[in-house]
């Protein structure tokens, strides 16, 4: 069954929907950033519904179809030729540097996220789904954005209210009337999903400012090929290696010059950030600059960047520098990861920054309830992904119905983050339900709730043996002239049992991809 | 390439290097102290052009040698101290791992991480491992470069630092004990101290070069002139400004441009190369040496403005 995408707004359909998500084993509260799985001891034998297995749900006995290959190479593949290949892998990892620096660790801190070596494995048909589903998402987004910034139709047509777009702490003054090429703003979009039943996918979550992790896509196919030859002999998957090759087209598609080989590089905010050797890498791969603030200036409304030959021209900024540092003279006058003018030479159309400024407007988690009417507007199409249903408690029907529900419900801050200032329903006690109840009620209009989901699982490696893991996917689509989607994605996995985040800056795991060919 | 790409191999090298040469120059010091006076410690103070603070800690502390080898070996407050200088070249190296070979920078990181698990313990550091260590990698990782990196404007870069650093630590060695020995700079007066004349070539380690060259007995005046003019001593003043001013013709083809520092790099390479060792005493070795040392520094800064590493 695909859910009706709005069904939050259609009040008939979630007592149903929620009902069927209530007492299960593997409950996964899902929302827009955080994404966090509880195991419930002690109600293992109420349980209704059990998580989606991509393995072996829904089929009598043994396996589902995508997943034959998979299953027969682990059939014959010994633990000991396991254990020998997770110990490959974590060399390659290191060797490579491709490293994980959280903020604040001490340097030579850096550590490897840990890799799980049974692919995620998705049916060609199922793929094709989820990318027109993708394309049609980020279209929205992307006329969204240029609406946001420019008239704003969808709140004159009374859809989208006004004081969501500019009183939106991540509304940008000074992207207002800019005319980007191709009225393109998220460039490289990283869409959130996750899978509830055969059919069943849902957005979790849009990433329209600086999404990453796509080196990790690129950097397990390498690592998968090399410890696995077989298993890619056996089973026919698309391939991702030429995502940098799209990107590098992507990001010169939308150089305002009209130059036939305009100069693009990557602007890091530098080596201690924790993304920083994704940075290097994509860089490196696409043979463009890695620069940093202090590499660029801003001459007569152009931007240069220095080398020893004298400045150079700079035509489009990858920047993997948050909104706020980009222009000191423009933003926090305290950044030393800009350049100062930077916005003014964007404002001149003299050199394009990618993502575009103030996409934060379109992905958090108030406008996220707003993309399934946003593709109706826009594009005049019903839309092919659902989001999680939320309802929003500045809504007198959804805040009675919440109230009600809170014992099975997660409730969020809208500009919460990190978990801060939720309630999770089924892990907390009466005390605190009650506790949370009167917090809500004093603001209603500052929360909105979501059911609780049984993510999917897929066999993973947990200490001797396979066990089923929760995962969701971010895929990657890059947007230019054209819109491009490498095939998968970034498949992240909870790989502890128990209370736990996919999140890579948690603890979480990751998992190749692949899509199998028609 | 960025400017800062080129700035921060350029440093890498003058880094690397500089530990290199502080770790030689410790070595053949303390092999010295076990057999004389006990001047060493302020003479190598001043190669480093500290005396002022080297007394100023000596008042506090009773060990003179030992202490000066703490405060350039393992003194992290000391910028050119060893570990210092390795944890600033490993630094520049990080912000260009793509600019640099995985040999390069894992035989760089591993020198790195191998200093760091040295100083853990900082009472019971080994001093003589550690140096020794230093020497040894340091060759390896230089050797990495030479064998591994590409040769586009970057090693340019890289070979300019190393090789200036070379001919100031040459310079600045020479220069200091040779007035040690001889103050008033006279090669030939006075008693010939075997140990110390071969402890200064120890120091850029040419004891066996001097044989090779010379088949005599030391004479400071052959001593000075294997440090400083001797084209084909790898660690000569003549040597190194060769190679600088190579590596800044290649540059220049590169980029097509000229500037101050071409000119100054191909006039110092000149007068090194075309100086007579005779008439160099005559006018006086000290004099000679000070506006080498001296048009070294700017050449360095001259380099940093016209490539923009500023």
């Amino acid at each position: 069954m695909i859910l009706d995408p709005s069904v939050g707004v259609r009040r008939r359909h979630l007592p149903s929907f929620a009902d069927s998500f209530a007492g299960e084993e593997n409950v996964c509260f899902v929302g827009p950033s955080i994404a966090c799985i509880v195991i419930r001891e002690g109600v293992k034998r109420r349980m209704a519904v059990k998580a989606f297995d991509e393995m072996n749900s829904g089929v009598a006995e043994g396996v589902r179809a995508p997943y034959r290959g998979v299953a027969e190479w682990l059939a014959k593949t010994s633990p000991e030729r396991v254990a020998a290949t997770r110990h490959e892998v974590d060399l390659f990892y290191r060797r490579h540097g491709i490293t994980f620096g959280a903020y604040g660790a001490a340097e030579g801190s850096e550590t490897t996220i840990p890799f799980d070596i049974i692919p995620r494995v998705i049916a060609w048909d199922e793929w094709e789904h989820l990318r027109k589903g993708l394309e049609q998402r980020v279209r929205t987004l992307n006329a969204f954005l240029s609406d946001a910034y420019g008239e704003r139709e969808i709140c004159r047509a009374g859809i989208v209210p006004e004081h969501q777009v500019l009183m939106n702490a991540e509304f940008v003054a000074m992207a207002q009337g800019l005319q980007l090429p191709g009225g393109v703003h998220a460039h490289i979009a990283g869409i959130d999903l996750v899978r509830v039943g055969e059919k069943d996918f849902y957005v979790l979550e849009d990433n329209v400012r600086t999404p990453s992790g796509v080196s990790y896509v690129l950097e397990n196919r390498e690592v998968m090929m090399r410890l696995a030859p077989e298993l890619f002999s056996a089973m026919r998957v698309l391939p991702v290696a030429h995502y940098t090759e799209e990107l590098l087209a992507t990001l010169r598609s939308v150089s305002f010059s009209d130059d036939a080989e305009p100069n693009v590089v990557l602007l890091t905010p530098g080596h201690f950030n924790s993304a920083y050797f994704e940075h290097a890498f994509l860089a490196d791969e696409m043979g463009i600059e890695l620069v940093e603030g202090s590499d660029l200036f801003v001459d007569e409304g152009r931007v240069y960047m220095r080398t020893p030959r004298g400045p150079q021209r700079v035509d489009v900024i990858y920047r993997r520098v948050d909104d706020g540092f980009l222009d000191p003279l423009a933003m926090r006058p305290d950044s030393w990861l800009g350049v100062a003018g930077l916005l003014g030479a964007l404002r001149a159309g003299r050199v394009n920054i990618v993502n575009a400024l103030g996409n934060g407007v379109a992905d958090d988690k108030s406008t996220y309830t707003y993309v399934p009417e946003m593709v109706r507007f826009y594009l005049g199409e019903e839309p092919i992904l659902s989001n999680v249903p939320t309802w929003r408690c500045d809504r007198e029907d959804d805040f009675k119905y919440v109230l009600n529900r809170l014992p099975e419900l997660v409730v969020k801050e809208i500009h919460g983050s990190g978990g801060k200032g939720m309630l999770v329903g089924p892990t907390s006690s009466k005390a605190e339900i009650e506790e949370f109840r009167a917090i809500l009620t004093a603001r209603p209009d500052n929360y909105i709730a979501q059911p609780t989901l049984a993510l999917s699982t897929c066999p993973t490696f947990a200490g001797q043996g396979v066990a089923p893991r929760h995962v969701d996917l971010r895929p990657f689509v890059l947007s230019g002239r054209k819109i491009t989607i490498i095939p998968g994605g970034l498949t992240r996995v909870a790989l502890k049992e128990g209370s736990l985040v996919v999140n890579s800056s948690q603890g979480g795991g990751t998992k190749d991809t692949w899509v199998l060919a028609p | 390439m960025l400017s800062s790409t080129a700035k921060n191999l350029y440093w890498m090298g003058r880094y690397l290097q500089r530990a290199k040469a502080t770790a030689r120059l410790i070595e053949a010091t303390q092999r010295m102290a076990l057999q004389s006076r006990g001047e060493e410690a302020a003479g190598v103070a001043a190669i480093f052009g500290m005396e002022d603070e080297f007394r100023q800690r000596q008042q506090q502390t009773a060990g003179r040698l030992a202490t000066l080898i703490d405060f350039l070996v393992i003194d992290e407050n000391n910028p050119s101290s060893i570990v210092s200088s390795i944890g600033a070249a490993r630094r520049n190296a990080r912000e260009e791992r793509n600019n640099v070979t995985v040999d390069v920078w894992e035989s760089l990181n591993g020198l790195w991480l191998e200093l760091n698990g040295r100083l853990k313990d900082r009472n019971g550091v080994d001093r003589g491992a550690l140096i020794e260590s230093v020497k040894k990698q340091a060759v390896m990782i230089f050797g990495a470069a030479q064998v591994t990196l590409l040769r586009d404007e970057a090693y340019n870069f890289l070979q300019l630092g190393a090789f200036l650093e070379r001919a100031d630590n040459t310079a600045r060695i020479l220069d200091v004990k040779f007035h040690m020995l001889r103050p008033d700079g006279n090669p030939n007066a006075g008693v010939l101290d075997y140990f110390a004349w071969s402890e200064l070539l120890a120091c850029i380690g040419a004891v066996r070069t001097y044989r090779r060259i010379y088949r005599s007995a030391l004479d400071p005046l052959k001593v000075a002139e294997l440090m400083m003019l001797r084209r084909d001593v790898p660690r000569s003043v003549h040597h190194c400004l060769w190679m600088v001013d190579l590596n800044m013709r290649e540059l220049a083809d590169t980029y097509g441009t000229r500037g101050e520092a071409d000119r100054l790099a191909g006039e110092l390479h000149a007068r090194l190369r075309y100086a007579k060792i005779d008439q160099v005493f005559k006018t006086g070795l000290k004099s000679f040496l000070g506006d080498v040392r001296r048009d070294v520094t700017t050449l360095s800064d001259e380099i940093g403005r016209q490539f923009l590493l500023d």
